[in-house]
C-alpha cells in the first residue's frame, strides 16, 4: 500500500470543490497467481478540472478507469478502497455501494466514459441517430422523439460534427469524426465527469489537435471534470491542470502540469519526460550525435536463466 | 555503400465500387534520395502514401510509373537477388513481424542462409549470436532459443533490426519502427538504429508521423501530404522554419509543452481543406517548386541540393 | 495466430504481462515449438483418444484374432452366446468376426478419404490463396461450385454410374474425396489469406525467401491446427458417407465395412426379427468413433482459439473474484455503520 509519504504529491492548484474522491483503491486480478493491477491509488478530482493520467502499457490506468465506472469484470475485483462521487446538488454517493438501477443511473448521467478504440465501439450496422437515440431512451425514457432529435442535433453541433451526419453509418465517417461522435455520445446526459481513455491515440496529429481543442472548449462551456488517460505526456502537459503518473499500479506522482514539467520529483516521471524529444527545443538531440544519456541497452536482467 | 534515387514515383490503385472504377493516386510524383550515412525522415499522416513508398522500395509492390534507382558505390546498378540483400525493412508492429511458430534463431538465420552470408550450421549459429549481441540482446544464446511471444516489444523490434541487417543490407527502410513500443523504450531503439547507421554507413529512410523524433533522428525531412511532397529540407530547417502551410499545421498541432501553454487551435489559423499540395518548398534549393511536373525539376532540385550540401 | 479481442477493456493479459517478467515463471511458461501445438489433456480429450485408439486397435488387430467372418454355418440367426460373442447372422456368420473386419474396412476408407480430401483442400485452398489473382479466383470458383452441388446425390450418381465390378474401395474413396474437399478448401483459403497478410510473411518475402519456402516454412506451420481439424472432419464425414452409400447398396463391392454390415442386416430383416446383435454393434461403433473424433477436434479447437481453454477454471476464478469483492464491500459497510454509530454516540454525548 502506498502511503502519502512516499507519494510525490504537490499542493492542489485548484481550490474548487472535489467532484470525485478515490481513496486507497486496490484492484486485483484473481488469476492463478493474483496480479495487483492497481495498488492503493488515491486522488481527488475537482469540478471542472482536467486531470491527466499518464503511464505506459500495463501500469493500471485503464483498470483504474474501469474500476471507477464499476465496469471491471471478473476475475478483476476491487480489493479495497473507496470511490465517492460528490454531486453538484450537494450529496455524496458511494460508487462502490451502488447496485443495479442506481448504478445504471449513475453511469452515463453522472459519469461517462469514452473508451480506448472508441472508433470501433460504434455499432457498424446502425446509424448514428439510432445509437444516440438508444442511449437517450435508456436513460430518459420519457423524452419525446422530437426532444431526442433536438438533443442529438445539439450534441453533434457541440462537438463540431454536421448534424446531417445523423443518418450516416459509422463506416461512412472518418476516424476523427467517429471519435467526436463518441465524445458527443458521452456528453448526451451532461455528466459531471468524463473519463477518456486514449481518445486520440489512433488519430493523426492535426485531427488530434482539433479534438483536444473541442474537449477543452466543452469543458469551459459545460464545466465538467475530465480524466484524460494516455501515455502521451507532452499532450497532457499542454491540456491538463494536474497530472497523475502511474507506474505498475501505483500513482507515483501527482502535481500540476507546470510543476511536473519544471521539477519532476519521481525518477520515473523524469524518465518519462526524457523519453519525449522536444519538437522545438534541444532535448533529444543526442540521438543524432550518438551520446547516450538516458537510454542504454534493454534491461535484460529480467530474462531468467 | 549504396545510394537510392527515387524519381517521380507514382502509384495508382483502382478502386472498384460495384460497376464503377475509380483511380486512387496514393503516391504522386515523389522524388527522394537516400545516401550512405544519412537518415531521411518521411513524415505524413496516415493515408499520405508513406507506407506505399516503403512497399515500393522493398519491391512488395511495383510503381505505376517513375523509377527507383539503386546503385553501389562504383555505379553498378543493384538488381535481382542483390536488391534483396541490399535493401531491407523494419516493420512497424513488433507483435506481427515475427512468426510465432519459429525461434529467434530461425528469424535471423534464414536471411543469412538465403544470401549465403555463412556456410554451414555452426558458422550460421555463430553469426546469429553476433548479430543479437550487436543489437544489445544478451545473453544471445538464450534469446536465440526463445520464441517471439517470450520477448517484450522492444526486444522483438531489436530482433527485427538484426534480421534486417543480417543479409548485409546497406539501405534500411524503417516503417514507424517505434510507434508501437512503450514510450520509455523508444529512444533506446532509435539510439540503436542511429549507432548501427553510423557503424555501417547505412542509408536510412525513417517513416513516421512523429515530428519530434523525425527532427532529432534524421538529417533530412520530407513532408508528404496526400501523396505529394510538400516540403523537404534539413531537419532543423523544416521544423523550426516551416514554409508550406501543411508543415506549419503539423508543427503547430504537435504537442510541445515547452512552447508554452499555447492552446491555440491550429485549425483556426490554417484551413486544412484549403491547403495547396501542388507546390513544394525545397529548403536545399531555397525555392518553391511545382509538384507533379516532370523529372526535370527533380533533377534540378537534386543537383542544387548536392551543390548546397557540398558547399 | 493472434486473435484480436473485441473487448476494449483491460485484460488480465495486459496487467499480468507487465507485472511479470517478459518470460513467465516455469509454472505457466508456454510450451516451446511443436509442444505448443499439442492440446492440453482434458477429460474430454482423454475420452476421445480412448475411443478412437481402442476402436482403431480393434480394427487393425482384431481381424487377426477373430475367426472367419465369411464362414457360413447352418445355425441361422442366433443370439449372443458363449461361442459367438455377438451372435450370428442369418447365414450363420460370426457377427463379431464380421465386426472386426468391417471396422478395418471403414477405417481404411476413412483414412484414405481423409488424406485425399485434405490434400485436395490444402492445394486448392492454400496455394490458391497464396498466389492470389487469377489462380485464387479460379480455385475459389471451383470450390464454390463443388460446394453448391449437393454432395450425397452427386456421390450416389457417380457411384451408380460406375459398374458394380469396378466399384472397389479405391473408387468409393475417390468419389467421396472429390465431393468433400470443397468446404475445407474454403476454410483453409480464409486462414491463408489472414496469415498471408501478416507482417512476418511480408518480412520473409522481403528477406528474399522463395515462394514455396514461404508457404511451407512460414505459413503452413501456423495452419497446422486448422488442417488437423479439417482432416478429422473429413474422416468422420467419410465413414458416415460410406456407411450411407453402403446402406443403399452403392458401397464398395469387394470390401466389408460397417456400412455394408448394416446393409446386409437391413436386407436380412434384422430389425424386424429383433436381431439387435447384428445391426446395433456396427451402428454403435460408427457413432462412438465419430464421437471420439469430434472430442479430439474440440481439443484442437482449443489450440486454434486459446480462449476456449480452461473455461471451467476461468469461471471458478470469476466466481471467487465476485465473492471476495462482495465480502469486502459488506465489511466496509459494517465498519462504516459502526463508525457512524460511534460518531453519533460521541455527538450525542
Amino acid at each position: 500500500m502506498t502511503s502519502t509519504a512516499t507519494l510525490a504529491v504537490g499542493p492542489d492548484a485548484t481550490d474548487r470543490d472535489a467532484v470525485l474522491t478515490i481513496r486507497d483503491l486496490t484492484v486485483v486480478y484473481e488469476v492463478e497467481e493474483p496480479v495487483t493491477a492497481v495498488e492503493g491509488a488515491s486522488l481527488t478530482l475537482h469540478r471542472g478540472e482536467i486531470l491527466g493520467l499518464a503511464g505506459e502499457s500495463g501500469c493500471g490506468k485503464t483498470t483504474l478507469a474501469y474500476a471507477v465506472n464499476r465496469l471491471h469484470r471478473p476475475p478483476a475485483r476491487i480489493a479495497s478502497g473507496d470511490i465517492v462521487f460528490h454531486d453538484r446538488a450537494g450529496h455524496d454517493v458511494d460508487v462502490l455501494a451502488l447496485e443495479d438501477a442506481d448504478l445504471r443511473e449513475f453511469r452515463w448521467s453522472q459519469l461517462s466514459m469514452v473508451f480506448q478504440g472508441a472508433m470501433n465501439a460504434l455499432n457498424p450496422v446502425t446509424s448514428i441517430r439510432a445509437q444516440l437515440r438508444d442511449t437517450l431512451r435508456a436513460h430518459r425514457p420519457r423524452m419525446t422523439r422530437a426532444q431526442v432529435e433536438a438533443r442529438s442535433v445539439e450534441v453533434l453541433e457541440r462537438v463540431g460534427v454536421d448534424p446531417r451526419r445523423l443518418s450516416s453509418y459509422p463506416h461512412e465517417l472518418s476516424g476523427g469524426m467517429r471519435q467526436r461522435v463518441m465524445i458527443a455520445m458521452a456528453m448526451l446526459l451532461e455528466p459531471q465527469i468524463m473519463i477518456m481513455d486514449e481518445p486520440t491515440t489512433a488519430l493523426d496529429v492535426v485531427v488530434q489537435r482539433e479534438i483536444l481543442t473541442e474537449i477543452v472548449r466543452l469543458r469551459d462551456e459545460l464545466d465538467f471534470a475530465v480524466v484524460f488517460i494516455t501515455h502521451d505526456l507532452p499532450l497532457l502537459l499542454e491540456i491538463s491542470d494536474r497530472i497523475a503518473v502511474m507506474l505498475r499500479g501505483e500513482i507515483v506522482e501527482l502535481d500540476t502540469s507546470q510543476r511536473l514539467l519544471r521539477e519532476p520529483r519521481h525518477p520515473y516521471t523524469r524518465k518519462l519526460l526524457g523519453s519525449f524529444p522536444s519538437l522545438h527545443g534541444e532535448r533529444g538531440a543526442f540521438i543524432r550525435s550518438g551520446v547516450d544519456e538516458t537510454a542504454g541497452p534493454e534491461p535484460t536482467t529480467e530474462v531468467p536463466a | 555503400m549504396t545510394r537510392v534515387h527515387v524519381t517521380d514515383l507514382v502509384k495508382d490503385y483502382t478502386i472498384r465500387e460495384g460497376l464503377r472504377r475509380s483511380r486512387l493516386r496514393a503516391v504522386d510524383h515523389v522524388s527522394l534520395d537516400l545516401t550512405p550515412g544519412r537518415t531521411v525522415a518521411l513524415v505524413g499522416e496516415s493515408g499520405s502514401g508513406k507506407s506505399t513508398i516503403a512497399k515500393i522500395l522493398t519491391r512488395m509492390e511495383s510503381p505505376t510509373s517513375g523509377t527507383v534507382d539503386v546503385r553501389l558505390d562504383d555505379g553498378t546498378p543493384v538488381q535481382g537477388s542483390l536488391y534483396r540483400r541490399q535493401v531491407q525493412m523494419v516493420f512497424q508492429d513488433p507483435y506481427a513481424s515475427l512468426n510465432p511458430f519459429h525461434t529467434i534463431e530461425h528469424h535471423v538465420a534464414r536471411p543469412l542462409r538465403i544470401h549465403q552470408r555463412t556456410t554451414g550450421a555452426a558458422q550460421t549459429h555463430q553469426r546469429v549470436l553476433e548479430m543479437l549481441e550487436r543489437v544489445n540482446l544478451s545473453p544471445a544464446e538464450q534469446i536465440a532459443a526463445r520464441r517471439p511471444h517470450e520477448l517484450s516489444g522492444g526486444q522483438r523490434q531489436r530482433v527485427a533490426i538484426a534480421r534486417a541487417l543480417a543479409p548485409g543490407a546497406q539501405v534500411l527502410i524503417a516503417d514507424e519502427p517505434v510507434s508501437m513500443l512503450d514510450v520509455s523504450i523508444r529512444l533506446g531503439v532509435l539510439n540503436l538504429l542511429g549507432r548501427l547507421q553510423r557503424e555501417d554507413r547505412l542509408a536510412v529512410l525513417y517513416i513516421t508521423h512523429d515530428l519530434a523524433t523525425a527532427r532529432h533522428f534524421s538529417d533530412e525531412i520530407v513532408v508528404l501530404f496526400r501523396g505529394r511532397v510538400v516540403e523537404r529540407g534539413p531537419a532543423d530547417a523544416v521544423i523550426l522554419d516551416p514554409q508550406h502551410d501543411y508543415t506549419k499545421l503539423l508543427a503547430m498541432a504537435a504537442p510541445d509543452p515547452e512552447r508554452g501553454p499555447a492552446r491555440v487551435a491550429a485549425g483556426a489559423v490554417i484551413d486544412r481543406a484549403a491547403i495547396d499540395n501542388s507546390v513544394c518548398y525545397d529548403h536545399f534549393a531555397g525555392e518553391w517548386q511545382q509538384v507533379g511536373s516532370p523529372a526535370r525539376s527533380a533533377a534540378t532540385a537534386r543537383s542544387a541540393a548536392t551543390a548546397r550540401r557540398t558547399a | 495466430m493472434t486473435h484480436l479481442s473485441t473487448d476494449n477493456g483491460p485484460t488480465v493479459g495486459s496487467a499480468a504481462d507487465e507485472k511479470l517478467a517478459p518470460v513467465a515463471s516455469s509454472a505457466d511458461r508456454p510450451r516451446a515449438g511443436w509442444r505448443a501445438m499439442l492440446p492440453t489433456m482434458t477429460p474430454w480429450l482423454a475420452l476421445g483418444l480412448f475411443l478412437v485408439i481402442s476402436i482403431a486397435l480393434f480394427g487393425t488387430i482384431g481381424p487377426y484374432l477373430v475367426g472367419d467372418p465369411g464362414q457360413i454355418r447352418d445355425i441361422g440367426l442366433t443370439a449372443p452366446s458363449g461361442e459367438f460373442v455377438l451372435g450370428t447372422t442369418q447365414t450363420g456368420q460370426d457377427v463379431f468376426a464380421q465386426l472386426a473386419h468391417a471396422t478395418r474396412g471403414s477405417l481404411q476408407i476413412g483414412l484414405l478419404v481423409g488424406l485425399i480430401a485434405t490434400a485436395l483442400s490444402c492445394f486448392f485452398g492454400i496455394y490458391g490463396a497464396y498466389r492470389g489473382g487469377l489462380t485464387d479466383e479460379a480455385f475459389s470458383l471451383l470450390s464454390n461450385v463443388m460446394l453448391v452441388i449437393p454432395g450425397l446425390p452427386l456421390v450416389i450418381v457417380i457411384s451408380g454410374f460406375v459398374p458394380r465390378e469396378a466399384r472397389g474401395l479405391w473408387t468409393i474413396a475417390v468419389v467421396l474425396a472429390i465431393t468433400s474437399w470443397a468446404g475445407s478448401a474454403r476454410v483453409l483459403r480464409a486462414q491463408t489469406l489472414s496469415v498471408r497478410s501478416r507482417d512476418y510473411v511480408a518480412a520473409a518475402r522481403v528477406a528474399g525467401e522463395r515462394s514455396w519456402r514461404v508457404i511451407v516454412v512460414e505459413i503452413l506451420p501456423n495452419l497446422l491446427p486448422v488442417i488437423a481439424s479439417q482432416f478429422v472432419f473429413a474422416v468422420i464425414a467419410a465413414i458416415l458417407g460410406e456407411a450411407g452409400l453402403a446402406f443403399i447398396g452403392l458401397g464398395a463391392s469387394n470390401a466389408s465395412t460397417l456400412g455394408t454390415m448394416l446393409f446386409f442386416a437391413q436386407n436380412g430383416f434384422a430389425l424386424g426379427m429383433g436381431a439387435w446383435w447384428w445391426f446395433a454393434p456396427p451402428g454403435l461403433l460408427i457413432a462412438l468413433f465419430g464421437m471420439g473424433l469430434s472430442l479430439i477436434n474440440f481439443s484442437i479447437d482449443e489450440i486454434i482459439n486459446p480462449k476456449l481453454k480452461n473455461v471451467r477454471a476461468h469461471r471458478k476464478r470469476a466466481r471467487k473474484a465476485i465473492r471476495l469483492e462482495r465480502e469486502v464491500r459488506r465489511a466496509d459497510r459494517r465498519t462504516a455503520g459502526r463508525s457512524e454509530a460511534g460518531a453519533q454516540e460521541v455527538a450525542s454525548r
